[in-house]
């Protein structure tokens, strides 16, 4: 067993996590500053952060990383890391020639309380910021959230530094998807396509961390928003922003700052959700939904009727982030699953609460937590199996121990490839994530059935 | 053997003179910063050995590929070892990232004895932690672990923060030590410490031999050649293929530095008789402290390529100066080799002349030198991320070097003899007699010495450097990490990630090395690299043509 140490018995810890199911608030800062076109996202704190941080996202999407690091070295820790974050500024802008460079802090800039404004501006004036060229921030101590709310301090940081007003409304819808894949992103920006609606869907990593093999590497690809496209979010008619825990605070301080209003909906994973997308999409855009996006519905919709049987009353355990784990729980619950395990390592009492909104017309117990590890997790499936887990790689390890069909979801996912290009959320994604359910709960019937019980024929 | 490899044979790189190189890859930069870069990027000398700049700060924003103390300390040399709680004390980061992402293997030997490496402790500092202090969850942290697990020693990790707010964490451990009745220690290894992994890597070396090493006399293991194998992380299955090698010939290997290594073996290393080390940069401080407090030799060793290996073996044997070992040693090359020697021979036909360049670790960038060699391939560049000059230039450089602050910062123990057990393995005149016949313990040369003439040696490579290079040498491969892996793919050149591997390995001794072989031939000669352009890219006139037709 690779996780022999983990006892049935729960007892509640207050002091140790173990597993965690989150990480930093850096990393989802870079993630999201990746998103922006031409910028170079600048982790302010030791090298080590840096490096982790791109190496996980390196190893999630498999595509280049890049960004830099202040290099702290103890009398950068004892003087304050204005001549480190300085000196970064002056050799990213000669050597490297971004648009934007977005630094983030970590644990350390933020318990010394480096003030990464008043040295920027101090860059500024010593002539070390080109012209037409931005230094932006977020402030993201590693004590604080998780990575998930690193990811939404940095997109609110665009708003912050770019969103700006003429006063001229004009017909553009703002998206914010949230800690979605580049694939989300994406389809994303499909779908409003196929409505016919213009959007500025900020961050944007699609074609930055899906690029393409062309034989050239391109330090800034083709992808993200751009600095114009981000200015102009603040005339924008109205801003869609999916999911609370990452979207919510970017869209309400383009409400405050330009006064854009702003509609917060749950990702859309799955038949509900994305209906409740399309359906916002096209009120306030004031257009009306094209045929295409029935036939995508009703494509999924079949998949669900037809299937049905598969799912009924299969138990689920679900490892993730917050945002996408309560639309992912609703989908499940929409037909007839019943996901009873429930865990993210990000904290927030909100989340529990609409878990057992969602949850609550399964007749067995349920549980979730909020700012709870892998550790529990496995304990709670130890006490109460399940039929099928979804969550990041790490789980490959209960699912091993246990034996219990797994499907990788979230992140990271270290170990296969696949988020990158397909994605779970709209229609098509939720077709996407059937078909793994389906694969998942079939390969076990298959494998476990006796050799009379081995059917061909669905 | 194969035909004599020569690694020293002129480079047929065309035109390219490495003065020019050199001047373009600093060309870009802002005048201080190239200042410091030609200090870092030297065209090696044959015969003498220039002097290179090297554990030195990094450029703030150049867009190095260090990694800090933490990930030496807890991430490459105590990780691997399984039966620890190793309880990171800090944000969720620092224990998360070092999850199971470097390799390591380790093989318990029955389903029932510890392995805690499948898991991630940490003690999640809040911001509540940060203003008031951190001990008090440390020490409840540490309750919980020795509740739940029962461990035979728990590891606490520092973080950034964690020396920022000043928490007494070996106080802490000292205590809790005390209470449990269990070995409890801590480790200074914030991230700032330094100026990459390697000060954590001395940080880890001083902390587990203050408080492990020589606790047990018990020899656990038989044998009459007893080894350990220092700063061998069993990346891929690398140790066990060196075990293999090395229990087939009848030398016991009792503990390995740290790959699939236990609580047990490090307790009992001081009974062994010779230290041999892989990698020099990670660990020599152990072995120099093993050798003042216990009187156990070290000896620099690499099972990275085949012929080295032999020569690691044949070098083991003479120290031991026993007449059946070296017997055995000689018949388990040549049983070895007959694989070795057949592949190697299938692959040259295809790689030879090819072109390399490694940009890795503290040794790796070395040591694989060798098996590019045997390969027939050339290396036209290498460098490390985070060695130090003797890793470089040789340890003949030592005593020159002047400690900056970042080493200052570093704790020196003073080691004596250990009264009771301090015992030299060898006396003066068999050392005396050793050194007449040729053999010298401690005796690294470095990677200098044994790369061509007018090769580029560049220390602690930039992203912007590294592109230049490829640009400018086309290379067949490039070794680094995984950060650098898929901007060099991207290039069309491919990439090999020699510290994790790729999923693959071990690369260590026969086995490894034609693994290596294979590998390297499946990526330098593989046809998926020539689909770049699409039929309408590489003849878009014919395509006009139809067009107008």
């Amino acid at each position: 067993m690779l996780l022999r140490h983990t006892p049935k018995e729960i007892r509640e810890r207050s002091a140790l996590t173990i597993n965690p199911a989150k990480t930093c608030q850096p990393i989802g800062a870079m993630y999201a500053a990746l998103g922006i076109h031409r910028c170079l996202p600048h982790s302010h704190g030791s090298q080590g952060c840096c490096a982790y941080h791109r190496s996980a996202l390196t190893r999630h999407y498999k595509e280049p990383v890049m960004a830099s690091t202040s290099s702290f070295t103890e009398g950068a820790s004892v003087f304050g890391g204005q001549a480190n974050l300085t000196q970064a500024i002056d050799t990213i802008f000669t050597v490297y020639d971004p648009d934007v460079i977005a630094v983030h802090t970590t644990c350390l800039s933020e318990t010394i309380g480096d003030d990464i404004p008043q040295i920027a501006r101090k860059a500024e004036a010593e002539g070390k910021i080109p012209k037409g060229k931005f230094v932006i921030h977020a402030n993201t101590p590693s004590y604080v959230g998780s990575h998930v709310t690193g990811f939404a301090n940095m997109t609110k940081a665009m708003v912050s530094y770019f969103s700006a007003s003429n006063g001229k409304r004009s017909e553009q819808i703002n998206i914010i998807p949230g800690y979605v894949e580049p694939s989300d992103m994406e389809e994303i920006r499909r779908i409003a396509c196929e409505l016919g609606i213009r959007t500025v869907i900020f961050p944007d990593t699609s074609n930055v961390l899906n690029r393409p093999q062309t034989g050239k590497f391109e330090m800034y690809p083709k992808g993200g928003v751009t600095v114009g496209a981000l200015m102009s979010t603040g005339d924008s008619k109205a801003t869609v922003a999916l999911g609370s825990t990452a979207s919510w605070p970017a869209a309400r301080a383009l409400d405050v700052k330009c006064n854009v209003h702003c509609e917060l909906l749950e990702l859309p994973i799955g038949l509900r959700a994305t209906d409740s997308f399309i359906d916002t999409l096209r009120t306030v855009a004031g257009v009306s939904v094209p045929d295409s996006i029935n036939i995508e519905r009703g494509r999924l919709l079949d998949i669900i009727t037809d299937m049905h049987q598969y799912f009924y009353h299969k138990k689920v355990g679900l490892v993730g982030d917050p945002d996408q784990l309560v639309s992912l729980a609703e989908f499940l619950v929409s037909i007839d699953m019943w996901p009873i395990h429930i865990v993210t390592g990000s904290p927030g009492k909100k989340f529990e609460s609409r878990i057992r909104e969602i949850t609550r017309e399964i007749p067995r117990q349920v549980n979730v937590r909020a700012g709870g590890d892998m550790f529990l997790f496995h304990q709670w499936i130890k006490n109460d199996p399940v039929d099928l887990m979804m969550g990041n790689t790490y789980l490959k390890y209960i699912a091993r121990d246990e034996d219990i069909p797994f499907i990788r979801f979230g992140f990271p996912i270290l170990d296969r490839i696949g988020h990158s290009y397909f994605p779970t959320v709209g229609y098509m994604g939720g077709i996407r994530l059937l078909e793994k359910i389906l694969d998942a709960l079939l390969d076990r019937k298959d494998r476990d059935s006796p050799e009379e019980f081995f059917e061909l024929v669905m | 053997m194969a035909a004599m490899i020569d690694r020293r044979a002129a480079l047929d790189v065309g035109t390219i003179d490495p003065n020019t190189v050199k001047k373009e890859l600093i060309a870009a930069y802002p005048t201080k910063v190239a200042r410091k870069r030609a200090k870092q990027i030297v065209i090696n000398k044959e015969g003498e050995v220039p002097e290179i700049a090297a554990n030195t700060r990094a450029i703030p924003g150049i867009i190095t590929q260090r990694g800090c103390a933490y990930a030496g300390c807890k991430g490459v040399v105590l990780g691997p070892t399984r039966d620890f709680v190793n309880l990171t004390h800090g944000p969720i980061g620092c224990g998360f990232y070092s999850w199971l992402t470097r390799r390591n293997q380790t093989r318990p030997p029955t389903g029932e004895d510890p392995n805690f490496m499948t898991y991630c402790f940490s003690t999640d500092l809040q911001d509540e932690n940060i203003v008031f202090g951190g001990e008090k969850k440390l020490r409840a942290a540490i309750q919980e672990a020795y509740d739940l697990f029962r461990p035979k020693a728990i590891s606490v990790f520092s973080t950034c923060p964690v020396g920022l707010i000043g928490d007494d964490v070996h106080n802490v451990a000292k205590e809790m030590k005390e209470k449990l009745g269990i070995n409890v220690f801590a480790f200074s290894c914030e991230g700032y410490k330094g100026v990459s992994q390697s000060a954590g890597h001395h940080i880890a070396n001083n902390g587990i031999f203050k408080h492990v090493v020589g606790l047990d006399d018990t020899a656990a293991k038989e044998g009459k050649f007893r080894v350990n194998m220092l700063g061998e992380y069993n990346i891929g299955g690398d140790a066990f293929e060196i075990d293999r090698v090395l229990e087939k010939c009848g030398i016991t290997p009792v503990a390995t530095f740290s790959g699939n290594s236990t609580y047990d073996q490090f307790a009992r290393a001081h009974t062994a008789d010779l230290n041999a080390i892989m990698c020099h940069r990670s660990i020599n401080y152990v072995a120099e402290m093993m050798e003042k407090k216990f009187g156990i030799p070290w000896i620099k060793i690499n099972f990275i390529g085949a012929k080295s290996a032999a020569k690691s073996l044949r070098k083991i044997a003479k120290y031991f100066d026993d007449q059946e070992l070296t017997g055995r040693v000689e018949e388990v090359i040549a049983e070895e080799m007959v694989e070795v020697e057949k592949v190697q021979a299938e692959v040259r036909a295809r790689c030879e002349g090819k072109l390399a360049m490694l940009f890795v670790g503290g040794s790796r960038a070395h040591h694989y030198q060798d098996l590019f060699a045997e390969m027939g391939m050339k290396t036209i560049s290498a460098g490390y991320e985070f060695a130090h000059r003797d890793d470089y230039e040789g340890r003949r450089v030592l005593p020159g070097i002047k400690i900056d602050a970042d080493s200052r910062n570093i704790e020196e123990l003073v080691v004596d003899p250990d009264p009771d057990r301090y015992r030299p393995r060898k006396s003066a005149e068999q050392i005396e007699e050793l050194a007449a016949k040729g053999f010298f313990f401690k005796d690294y040369e470095g990677m200098m010495a044994e790369m061509a003439e007018g090769t580029l040696v560049i220390d602690d490579i930039s992203q912007y450097e590294t592109e230049r290079m490829i640009d400018i040498y086309k290379p067949a491969i490039f070794c680094a990490g995984i950060k650098e892996k898929y901007a060099i793919q991207k290039k069309g050149i491919p990439m090999k990630q020699l510290h994790s591997y790729d999923s693959g390995g071990p690369y260590a001794g026969f086995k490894g090395a034609v693994n290596f072989y294979e590998e390297i031939d499946r990526m330098v000669n593989s046809k998926v690299w020539s689909y770049l352009k699409a039929p309408w890219q590489t003849n878009p006139e014919l395509a006009a043509t139809y067009a107008c037709q």
